[in-house]
């Protein structure tokens, strides 16, 4: 019966995966723990999501520009925070070197009446000069044309029902007519822009109706002039030949720069940004509640049985890392079906409000690493009781 | 430092000099009184007395479960007073322990519950596999392996906690009323095993117990009242076989 099993070989044998026998044993709990983490994750993502659609549909606009430098008005914030600036500026900038063309847009919301029942919402109205490219967006590159016509718009196809089911009469063939402003309009075509937490829905109509429609606007004040460079052209050599020649009533940006500054306002000067940083404190918190309570009463219900590993000659250590290996499988069964919900939270979602909700890698690891650090931190709470497992209670 | 140098047989496997032990609660009691004992290698050695004698903090100081605070007591060459919580742990490795509750863990099988004693030492797959078949072999139990505790009665527990102590070839067995739970024919099985494998291991044995079922099994039985050893008593009749002390394989 004498072995010499102390003998070392290159096949040792495998470990117990205690941990996870463990956590199978009681596979009710096990279900609650999970469902507890992947809500947690849930919640998470969806603040995440919530947070992301913010910022890149308060950005579309500012993609969409077809240049590569934005002029705006010293004292212009944001979409919703305009400030106007004379025409004369942006085209001042017409002879510096390197720029190829420049495009004056004007913006302001303007009253719209839904056509189906008179109710009167607000609209974010851009005017552009229907002869040049200014927004790359596809309806706008194919319709821009029939906004020379008088009183004629394109409507944005990502609206919300409050305006009216303009979408689905322009696709049935219908003339549409409605009224803006107290002027009768026709729909010439649609185009794409989500809405964002400011703007609800968007409006592009030529410079020249968009004076029409918002008669207060005085013409030649313009709100966003976009600098169009040579192909070729050094952005930031260009950049700063335009600095030198720039009043101090007006200020140039790369369109980088600009759609930064767009997500900077609404994360500093507005609460949505910390609302939604809130939000995923609170989701982390909870989520660590739930993995603190599953595995403080699994080491408090196996607490006679560690109590017998450590007199059998374990080591704390070998219990700790029981402990801890449990809360990283716990956090890894309960992410995978977390991420798998947060897609469909993010798909009716968008289907909802029309928000781009949309998840990248960068924000599914994120969620993981919060989730294993939200599983870690509660592991190490819950440990604390482990060491009240005296060997000596055992016999 | 070298915990376990490798001691031959002369010395003695339980090495107890003027013990004492106090609890701490509220008022300081002293529950140990100047504890000298011997045991050797390859003895089976019975403890009895009345229940709160102190029989059960001996096992646990002698067991390195407990921290000696006054008297030297060595145990397989060690000695106890004054070691680090991880010298004690150590010292732990080379004990087989068997309680009175089995104490086997519930979520693990009959044969991972054997496998776990020998997580603690450098074996290679085929030896502990090997090991593990020939201990369940030798109590009775080849056909339980993949069962549950929960699916066992309490003798084949028993059992099976017996395995486990024997695993990993301690050259001390330390026992609380291993057979206090069960009915006369399982405690008459299971100290009948016990008594066997230790023959076949050359192992100590020391086993605390009010069973007077098991008695005749010992070399020697020693007794505690109000924490004091008294005059060791003989057995009740000798012991069939010659474990003695000092005995080699």
């Amino acid at each position: 019966m004498k072995t010499d099993y102390r003998a070392t070989s290159p096949r040792q044998k495998r470990p117990l995966f205690l941990a996870w026998l463990q956590l199978r044993q009681k596979w009710a709990r096990l279900l609650v723990a999970v469902t507890g983490i992947s809500f947690a994750a849930v919640l998470m993502f969806l603040q995440l999501g919530f947070r992301g659609a913010l910022f890149s549909s308060a950005v579309e606009f500012h993609q969409s520009l077809n240049g590569e430098l934005i002029m705006l008005s010293s004292r212009y914030r944001s979409l919703i925070s305009l400030d106007r600036f004379t025409e004369r500026r942006l085209y001042a900038m017409a002879g510096v070197p390197g720029v190829q063309s420049i495009s004056p847009v004007y913006l302001n919301f303007i009253q719209w009446r839904n056509p189906d029942n008179n109710q009167i919402w607000d609209i974010f109205a851009i005017g552009i000069n229907p002869e040049h490219q200014v927004m790359n967006l596809p309806g706008v590159q194919a319709n821009r044309q029939q906004l020379r016509e008088p009183d004629t718009v394109l409507f944005n196809r990502g609206s919300r029902q409050e305006f009216g089911p303009i979408t689905q009469y322009f696709q049935a063939g219908d003339l549409i007519q409605t009224e803006v402003d107290e002027r009768r309009i026709k729909v010439k075509g649609l185009f794409q822009l989500s809405p964002t937490f400011g703007i609800n829905a968007y409006l592009i109509t030529s410079d020249l109706n968009f004076l029409r429609l918002a008669e207060f606007r005085q013409p030649g004040l313009i709100d966003v002039g976009v600098l169009k460079l040579e192909a070729g052209a050094d952005v930031q050599q260009v950049l700063a030949q335009v600095e030198l020649h720039l009043p101090k009533d007006v200020k140039v940006l790369t369109k980088e720069d600009y759609a930064k500054a767009e997500v900077a306002f609404w994360n500093t000067s507005t609460p949505v940004g910390y609302t939604f940083d809130l939000g995923v404190v609170i989701a982390f918190i909870v989520g660590a509640v739930i993995v603190y309570q599953i595995l403080y009463s699994d080491v408090t219900e196996h607490l006679p049985e560690y109590a017998t590993l450590k007199a059998m000659g374990f080591h704390d250590r070998y219990l700790l890392m029981v402990v801890y290996q449990e809360s990283l499988i716990l956090a890894t069964l309960g992410f995978i079906p977390g991420v798998l919900i947060a897609l469909g939270f993010y798909q009716v979602t968008h289907w909802a409000t029309l928000l781009p909700m949309t998840m990248d890698l960068g924000r599914v690891l994120f969620v993981f690493v919060l989730t294993l650090v939200m599983c870690l931190v509660s592991a190490t709470v819950a440990v604390r009781k482990l060491q009240t497992a005296d060997p000596a209670d055992v016999y | 430092m070298n915990l376990f140098p490798d001691h031959e047989t002369q010395e003695a496997t339980i090495s107890v000099n003027s013990l004492n032990h106090y609890y701490q609660q509220g008022s300081r009691k002293q529950v140990l009184f100047d504890i000298n004992l011997e045991i050797h290698a390859g003895e089976i050695v019975l403890m009895t007395g009345p229940s709160g004698s102190g029989k059960t903090t001996l096992l646990t100081l002698i067991g390195s479960l407990r921290s000696v605070q006054a008297g030297s007591l060595k145990v397989l060459g060690c000695e106890l007073l004054n070691a680090t919580q991880a010298q004690m742990t150590l010292a732990r490795r080379n004990i087989g322990y068997i309680f009175q509750a089995h104490n086997l863990l519930s979520f693990l099988t009959v044969y991972q519950n054997i496998e776990l004693a020998l997580e603690l030492h450098d074996v290679t797959a085929e030896v502990a596999d090997t090991r593990i078949k020939q201990l369940l072999t030798a109590v009775g139990l080849e056909r339980f392996s993949h069962s549950y505790p929960r699916e066992l009665s309490g003798g084949q527990k028993q059992r099976v906690a017996i395995a486990r102590a024997l695993a990993g070839e301690p050259k001390l067995i330390l026992a609380d009323e291993p057979t206090a739970a069960l009915d006369k024919q399982s405690g008459r099985d299971i100290v009948a095993i016990l008594q066997q494998l230790a023959k076949e291991q050359n192992c100590t044995i020391l086993l605390v117990t009010h069973d007077h079922r098991i008695l005749d099994i010992a070399d020697r039985i020693i007794d505690m009242e109000d924490g004091r050893l008294s005059q060791e008593v003989p057995p009740l009749q000798p012991r069939p076989g010659n474990l003695s002390p000092g005995i080699e394989q």
